[in-house]
């Protein structure tokens, strides 16, 4: 596979004036300028496989708009490179060029020469155009007489009929009703099945997990997250709302034996909080049977929240522990004396699963999740073997 | 398929490679200008027959004028819109083309295209109107039997075409600058007053040569020399003498002068070394533009 958009260090870095002096009376007097830099996008590097799709999440203000804006060359970065191939459309506006005094096909025909298509492509799909929008009686009225919902239909129609190789979307599926967004989706798939690469900037995170191969996550202008759709959003999730989503952790297992509850015990004996980086950490875990069972291997793995790498995972048969046959209740512990990572998010998945044939009970995959701040601390003197030596020069 | 590269560097401008470019993207440029004659005219009953009327007027005005008060320039209407539809073109595309980025500031944000054609559709528009206005203008001549002087007319094309390089490389220059000076627009709008008024459209330029090279003092000649380094001065001679084509008509046995006495093939030569001029003005405004205009959706 080869990559249809490669970005490599995009950094994009914007002078905010408190006030933008536009005329050179206000240059000449204001000497040197007081500008702030504001870096919208800081070292962003991923690439996007041809004819794959691509979710670009995060809260308002964190940068997407401006990496797409930055990809489709609107806006020149301030430094890295973007390479791609092929034809490129960027739809981060409905209708743009439509003028109010023009009729609904003038303005196809303007519109649609901003995203690329020649006359006669818009001659050839115009009727599709139309019947997409659902304003085949209106095509000949100034559009300044449409309601907001008819120039947002129009100007979605057109967008649809590109024939682009990379098409770059923001935002512009939050529009419509229910019935009209569900076309859309019905119109991204489409272009997913031929084979176009896109690239799609949206708060509709359900989206993303539907559409999307990959996800990245953007915060501050910088990528936080990235990597397929359901982690990425589950990050988002929890950035966002600060909780984590039951509804999001897929649960697989037959439920004989089950986890009743998890807890991650930090170094004060509680629950929750946060814990310091080389902190003891203690994972425990009680399982509850449904019905009575064999033999029981429980184990955990700790994922890095913003590689999703597995960092640490450990099972009870390693330990030489045998759970025999039993039924009712148990405490398990896992208990880490230093927990040795940098500051970030880290989720837990627990197992709980037969050693004789590796039956699976119960799973909850990245359920838990704990977080690492680090502190600074007074350096303790240590013992360093320390060399002295003396030459002459 | 081939790759296309962005990065932080300004990009150099290569000519043909551009135009190439702007080829490709032609459909915008004239849904562009379609649009502007559209929305100009629109709403109102006569339409595109309002910018023919404007010559009409003029005309009908003038020779009614100067029927009643005596003008020294004979056929003063011919002699006067031959010289004025060229400034009109000039006038209104450096006009509105100072505020074509800036006006068209949300397309410039949201939407990937050659910033060019922006200001080319300015130029586009006022071309409509030159073309029709100088229809009305041949009409009229021909309906009054004015006639018109072959070897004069050679001078048309060669005008017209410097007009409109030089017209270009005008706009492309004060409508870049006026994205990060919004004084362009301001000072664009008095130098077209004064411009006016420096060019010999209402006034005979044979007039001004007479005043100056007769004043006797040994540095009259060189005011003349320095009143043709206005470059609209030979364009608008150059129509002028295409249409208006006597040198000094005379009036009651007396010659009057009109253009400037000047041979034909002098005024090719002037003309075509502002054309010159023009071209190296428009690769150099063409240039300057090319290389802000990556920032025109953060400017703006």
């Amino acid at each position: 596979m080869t990559a249809a958009i490669e970005v490599e260090g995009i950094s994009k870095v914007f002078r905010l004036f408190r006030e933008r002096p536009s005329s050179i009376k206000q240059r000449l007097l204001s000497g040197r300028m007081r500008a702030e830099d504001f870096w919208a996008l800081r070292d962003i590097a991923f690439e996007v496989e041809e004819g794959s799709s691509l979710g670009l999440i995060g809260h308002n203000g964190s940068g997407k708009t401006t990496l797409l804006k930055c990809i489709a060359g609107i806006l020149r970065p301030t430094s890295g490179v973007i390479r791609y191939r092929g034809r490129v459309a960027a739809l981060l506006e409905l209708g743009a060029g439509f003028h109010p005094e023009l009729t609904g096909r003038e303005n196809v025909y303007l519109n649609a020469s901003f995203l690329g298509l020649s006359r006669k492509d818009t001659d050839r799909v115009f009727d599709d155009i139309v019947g997409f929008a659902e304003l085949e009686d209106f095509m000949d009225n100034q559009v300044k007489f449409y309601s907001s919902g008819m120039l947002v239909r129009l100007g979605f129609a057109v967008a649809v009929h590109v024939d682009p190789d990379i098409l770059l979307i923001d935002e512009v599926l939050a529009v419509g009703d229910e019935a009209f967004q569900a076309k859309c989706l019905n119109r991204i798939q489409r272009f997913q099945a031929e084979g176009r690469t896109i690239v799609l900037v949206t708060h509709a995170l359900d989206t993303v997990r539907e559409v999307c191969d990959r996800a990245v996550m953007l915060d501050h202008g910088r990528i936080h997250a990235l990597g397929l759709p359901d982690d990425v959003v589950r990050e988002m999730r929890y950035v966002l709302l600060g909780v984590t989503d039951p509804g999001f952790v897929p649960e697989e297992g037959t439920r004989e034996a089950e986890i009743a509850s998890v807890e991650l015990i930090r170094a004060s004996g509680r629950g929750d909080g946060p814990v310091l980086r080389d902190d003891p950490l203690t994972i425990q875990i009680d399982v509850r049977t449904n019905e009575p069972v064999a033999d029981l291997d429980v184990d955990f793995a700790i994922m890095d929240g913003a590689t999703n790498h597995p960092i640490v995972a450990d099972r009870t048969s390693t330990h030489g522990i045998q759970i025999a046959r039993f039924d009712g209740k148990k405490r398990a512990r896992f208990q880490i004396p230093a927990f040795p990572y940098a500051a970030g998010k880290y989720w837990v998945t627990i197992g709980l699963s037969s050693r004789e044939n590796g039956h699976l009970y119960h799973v909850q995959t990245q359920r838990y999740l704990f977080e690492v701040i680090e502190v600074p601390r007074v350096q303790e003197p240590i013992d360093i073997a320390v060399q002295a030596e003396v030459e002459d020069l | 398929m081939n790759v296309t590269e962005r990065t932080s560097e300004s990009l150099r401008l290569h000519p043909g490679r551009r135009i190439r470019e702007l080829f490709a993207h032609r459909e915008i440029l004239l849904n562009l200008v379609r649009k502007e004659l559209k929305v100009k005219y629109t709403a109102s009953v006569l339409g595109a027959i309002w910018s023919i009327l404007n010559p009409i007027v003029f005309l009908a005005v003038f020779t009614f004028v100067v029927k009643i008060l005596g003008n020294a320039t004979p056929h003063y209407p011919v002699f006067l819109l031959s010289g004025l539809l060229a400034w009109n073109l000039f006038s209104v595309a450096v006009g509105n083309g100072t505020r074509s980025v800036i006006d068209n500031g949300n397309l410039v944000k949201k939407v990937a295209f050659p910033r060019e054609i922006l200001p080319l559709s300015v130029v586009g528009v006022a071309l409509v109107d030159f073309v029709l206005q100088s229809a009305v203008l041949l009409l009229f001549m021909l309906v009054s039997g004015y006639g018109f002087h072959l070897a004069a007319l050679v001078l048309y094309p060669l005008s017209f075409v410097t007009l409109m390089v030089f017209t270009t490389a005008l706009v492309f220059w004060v409508s870049a600058l006026n994205v990060r000076y919004r004084d362009v627009q301001h000072l664009i709008g008095l130098a077209l007053l004064v411009w006016f008024w420096m060019t010999p459209i209402v006034y005979p330029a044979g007039l001004v040569q007479d005043k100056l090279t007769d004043a006797g003092a040994p540095w009259s000649p060189h005011l003349w020399t320095l009143y043709l380094l206005n470059p609209l001065t030979p364009i608008v001679s150059g129509f002028q003498r295409a249409l208006y084509w006597v040198v000094t008509p005379v009036v009651d046995g007396q010659p009057v002068a009109v253009l400037p006495q000047v041979s034909v093939a002098w005024l090719v030569g002037v003309i075509g070394a502002v054309l010159l001029g023009s071209l190296v003005l428009l690769l150099g405004a063409w240039r300057l533009f090319f290389r802000l205009s990556a920032d025109f959706a953060e400017e703006l």
